[in-house]
């Protein structure tokens, strides 16, 4: 293996670091070493109940790096680049109206506008819509791409009508 | 025109009509396409179609200038969006230039980059992740020389998954890529029942019969009330003291109407009962052999509780439905029509005036009926809610004790059976509205009668009979109608729940059977992974494995757990089918196996044995019930579980498994492994079987195993390399890729990954034995 694994299983992340984009678009993290970390990755550890909070910063193998408790206590700049990185990642179109569902029956063909545009897909079982909390839904497709309804009630009333036969 | 510039014609008839004149214009002379790939978003992550192109010489890019809420799809020949300004870029196929597939999350991004740069990039949601793959390999192909294998585009005769592309085989049921099911127009649930009700046609006939009749018989009293009223009782109060003979005889008709009508009434429900018991109960047992041949897969997704209430409580309520309600509505309907033509018969008129409340009640049920129909939906998944709590409780009530939240595992269930109230009461509310209304409207019905009948009586154009008579029908009527409302909420109710059981008769497996089957027989029990790949979704769980195994020949798979090690024996009993590449025993895709006979080649001992309710000698000859005495006996010495079954109180015969005689995790071991040798598997599979025991059960164990191992293809996983001494070969895994294959001391020599993993134990094992550590 290129970069063996270091042996003692727990390491403290580093506090501190800095963070730079490569010419071949990796995200490379520079630790106070001074190495070079290439193909970091920025993961939110609770993207849906807690989006604002910790993010932690882990290599191509998944190990992590470092870890920062609040991205709003990192200065501008590096905040703004580890955001940019993590929508990046982070692909979960936010359904605004729900255009039409083929059937109650699965597989039905759900047709939804989103925050990223228009788009088709198809529910293989109604246990894909699932609750997150009393008023967000989530919806996973037959590819496993996941929609987000924020806030059920700021639906219009047709689209609310569709899901609520889900919830 | 296209034909004699390509030789590869099929790509371009899969691509998008809308795009392909315009690709052919791109196009230098003599240039060939190779493969092309339709990204579905923009570099900010909206949906705007695209399309990369792959060719001999170059790779080609398009973008749309819509982005995707215009509905700019390719697929549908819309050329009006497309010919505004499309954007084409290309870049020459130069030496060190590649493309690299990124995919996270529910997107990914396909690089085109060189040694020092990346050159253009693409990004796609998960839909488009097998064309992406796709067109990278279709590049190393082409660099290497080599035509790929398919061009993934669909070769005739087969259809392609509708949501990501990949091609469907003519026997394929779900697309192997995404999992994506051929959609199927959906059928009137309730209707689909029919199917079941086939097979009992006579008795269905015959209840059908028996209750046209007892409706009849049912609507003789008031027609004799009518001549007893005008022909008897009239005169006789205006003192025409005649004969009252037949009083007599109208009397016993009306006795004689009422016994037929229960006669009739409890032959017609006995039936239909019994005919509907019986469709549920084939439903049940449908339904339940269906599920056991579903894929794990689905149960996976699944959650216990809801799949018991879908087959115990949903086709209950079928049930029910059947032959409660079913019967009534074919009574109502008919009593309904009889009455309204008997009363059109007698009095046209006052017949007319009676019925005109009709279309409102028709009305009124259609509004309601959506409604109820949701809501009952909903209350059913409530109670599957509340059935998975119990089913997730109750079989881990060891872990609810020893952490003490028995509190709050009562807390969740409460709040189940209280989301359970609440979707009742949601329903109860709407069909509780009916009763009232029904009743008003009964009232309303008799007022008019009487208003209408009265004025008709002064005009002499009824007699008071008459009026007698309607009024007894219109009772009759009307009780109808409401009980045919309560029927409406019933409906929903089964069609609903038939809608959940279908769900799961509906569901095929993505296993599937093959179209043409190669018997297996006894296989040799050769295994051969040929550039297999594995994806959930959209982690990529095993890629490019390959990896030969001899007869008889035993493997030790090690790794860290995640690497995929668990995967690559699920694909071996064919739990899962490979995304990519084929898994070959003797020579022969898996795939082409009848799964149950293929299966019977291979035993498994897992790391947690499962021991069904029912005796040790029933569990032993759980994989062959046929088995004998002496063969369960002989399995169990050679598994070394023979002498402590005889210390059981009845020995062979005690009852294990839940509520069953206490077995220890060794013991319970020693029976799998029995379990196993008893069937005499080509190919064995060891999931940890030894790491849930101590080190002298372990000992116990192994002497076991090395009794089963004997002669047969075995691919163990073990976390404690000791376990693995008897392994001709180790294969290391990580991250989904064979890392190193050899021998124990090959392995140490080479000092790689596995080096470190052995001496990274051997340091654990010493440490705890020292007393520093404890």
């Amino acid at each position: 293996m290129n970069n063996p694994a270091p042996d003692d299983p727990i390491r403290e992340p580093d506090p501190q670091f800095s963070l730079e984009y490569d010419a071949l678009g990796q995200l490379v993290l520079i630790d106070t070493a001074g190495r070079r970390q290439v193909g970091v990755a920025p993961v939110r550890m609770f993207p849906i109940s807690d989006p604002d909070g910790p993010v932690s910063i882990v290599d191509p193998a998944g190990r992590e790096l470092a870890s920062i408790p609040r991205l709003e206590d990192l200065p501008d700049w590096q905040r703004e680049m580890i955001q940019s990185a993590l929508a990046e990642r982070e692909f979960m179109p936010v359904i605004r109206r729900i255009i039409s569902v083929s059937s109650d029956l699965e597989p039905s063909q759900w047709v939804v506008e989103t925050d990223r545009g228009r788009v088709t897909f198809q529910l293989d079982d109604e246990e894909d819509v699932r609750r997150l909390g009393p008023y967000r839904v989530l919806i996973i497709d037959a590819h496993k791409v996941r929609f987000l309804v924020d806030d059920v009630r700021k639906l219009d009333a047709a689209s609310r009508r569709i899901l609520e036969n889900y919830l | 025109m296209l034909s004699d510039r390509v030789d590869i014609p099929e790509v371009w008839q899969t691509l998008p009509a809308a795009i392909r004149e315009q690709l052919a214009a791109e196009l230098r002379p003599g240039e060939t396409l190779v493969c092309w790939f339709e990204p579905d978003l923009d570099r900010n992550l909206r949906y705007r179609p695209g399309l990369v192109v792959l060719t001999d010489q170059r790779l080609l890019s398009w973008e749309s200038p819509d982005d995707g809420a215009t509905r700019l799809r390719f697929a549908d020949g819309d050329t009006r969006s497309s010919r505004r300004q499309p954007r084409w870029q290309s870049w020459p196929l130069e030496a060190g230039l590649s493309l690299r597939v990124r995919e996270h999350g529910s997107a990914g991004v396909l690089e085109w980059v060189s040694a020092s740069q990346r050159l253009a990039y693409w990004r796609y949601s998960l839909a488009r992740a097998v064309g992406a793959r796709r067109l990278a390999a279709a590049l190393d192909a082409l660099r290497e020389g080599r035509r790929l294998e398919s061009s993934g585009h669909a070769p005739p005769g087969s259809a392609e998954c509708a949501s990501c592309g990949a091609t469907l085989l003519a026997h394929q049921v779900a697309c192997p890529r995404c999992g994506a099911m051929r959609p199927k127009p959906p059928v009137k649930s309730l209707w689909r029942l029919h199917r079941f009700a086939r097979k009992w046609i006579v008795p269905i006939l015959l209840g059908f019969c028996l209750t046209l009749v007892a409706t009849a018989a049912s609507l003789i009293p008031p027609y004799l009330t009518m001549p007893l009223m005008d022909h008897v009782l009239i005169p006789y109060e205006y003192g025409q003291r005649d004969d009252l003979s037949p009083v007599k005889w109208y009397l016993l008709g009306l006795a004689g109407a009422a016994l037929l009508a229960f006669l009739l009434g409890w032959a017609r429900t006995y039936v239909l009962a019994w005919v509907s018991e019986r469709i549920a109960a084939d439903l049940r047992r449908e339904t339940y052999s269906h599920l056991q041949r579903l894929s794990l897969e689905f149960f996976s997704s699944k959650r216990t509780g809801d799949l018991i209430s879908r087959i115990s409580n949903d086709t209950d309520r079928i049930c029910y439905f059947l032959s409660g309600h079913l019967l009534d509505f074919a009574n109502d309907l008919l009593m309904i029509s009889m009455t309204a033509a008997i009363m059109l018969w007698i009095s046209p008129w006052l017949a007319l005036v009676t019925l005109c409340p009709l279309p409102f009640i028709v009305l009124l049920i259609h509004r309601v009926r959506d409604r109820l129909k949701h809501g009952f939906q909903f209350a059913s998944r409530a109670w599957a809610e509340m059935t998975s709590v119990l089913a997730d409780t109750i079989p881990g009530i060891r872990v609810v004790k020893a952490f003490a939240q028995e509190q709050k595992e009562i807390e969740r269930f409460r709040r189940a059976n209280e989301r359970v109230l609440s979707a009742n009461d949601r329903v109860n509310f709407a069909w509780s509205l009916f009763d009232p209304v029904m009743i008003l409207l009964t009232d309303l019905g008799v007022l008019v009668i009487w208003g209408f009948a009265v004025y008709q009586i002064w005009q002499r154009n009824i007699t008071v009979g008459v009026l007698a008579a309607f009024l007894q029908y219109i009772g009759r009527f009307y009780a109808r109608l409401d009980s045919m409302s309560r029927i409406i909420t019933a409906a929903q109710r089964a069609g609903a729940a038939t809608q959940r059981v279908f769900a799961i008769l509906d569901r095929k497996s993505t296993v599937p059977e093959p179209a043409r089957p190669v018997h297996p027989g006894r296989l040799r029990g050769a295994i051969e992974f040929r550039n297999v790949s594995f994806r959930y979704g959209s982690r990529t769980v095993l890629s490019n494995v390959n990896l030969k195994i001899e007869p008889g020949e035993m493997i030790g798979l090690v790794g860290p757990s995640g690497a995929g090690k668990t995967t690559l024996i699920n694909l071996i009993c064919r739990f899962f089918d490979v995304a990519e590449g084929a898994i070959l025993v003797d020579g022969i895709d898996i795939r082409s196996f009848p799964v149950e006979e293929y299966r019977r080649n291979i035993g498994i001992v897992l790391q947690e044995p499962f021991l069904f309710y029912g005796t040790v000698a029933d569990n032993i000859a759980y994989g062959k019930p046929e088995a004998t005495r002496q063969e369960i006996v002989a399995a169990a010495r050679a598994a070394r579980a023979h002498e402590f079954i005889l210390r059981l109180p009845e020995a062979y015969d005690s009852l294990v498994g839940e509520r069953g005689q206490l077995l220890s995790g060794g013991e319970r071991q020693r029976i799998s492994i029995a379990r196993s040798l008893l069937i005499d598997p080509r190919i064995l599979i060891l999931d940890e079987a030894t790491s849930s025991v101590d080190t002298e059960t372990e000992h116990e164990i192994q002497l076991a195993l090395d009794n089963l191992i004997k002669g047969r293809t075995t691919i163990a996983i073990a976390h404690r390399l000791s376990t693995l001494r008897r392994a001709d070969r180790l294969v290391v895994i990580e991250r989904g890729r064979v890392v190193e294959v050899g021998s124990h001391r090959e392995l140490l020599d080479r000092s790689g990954p596995y080096a470190r993993l052995y001496y990274a134990q051997f340091q654990m094992t010493h440490s705890h034995h020292s007393p520093a550590a404890t």
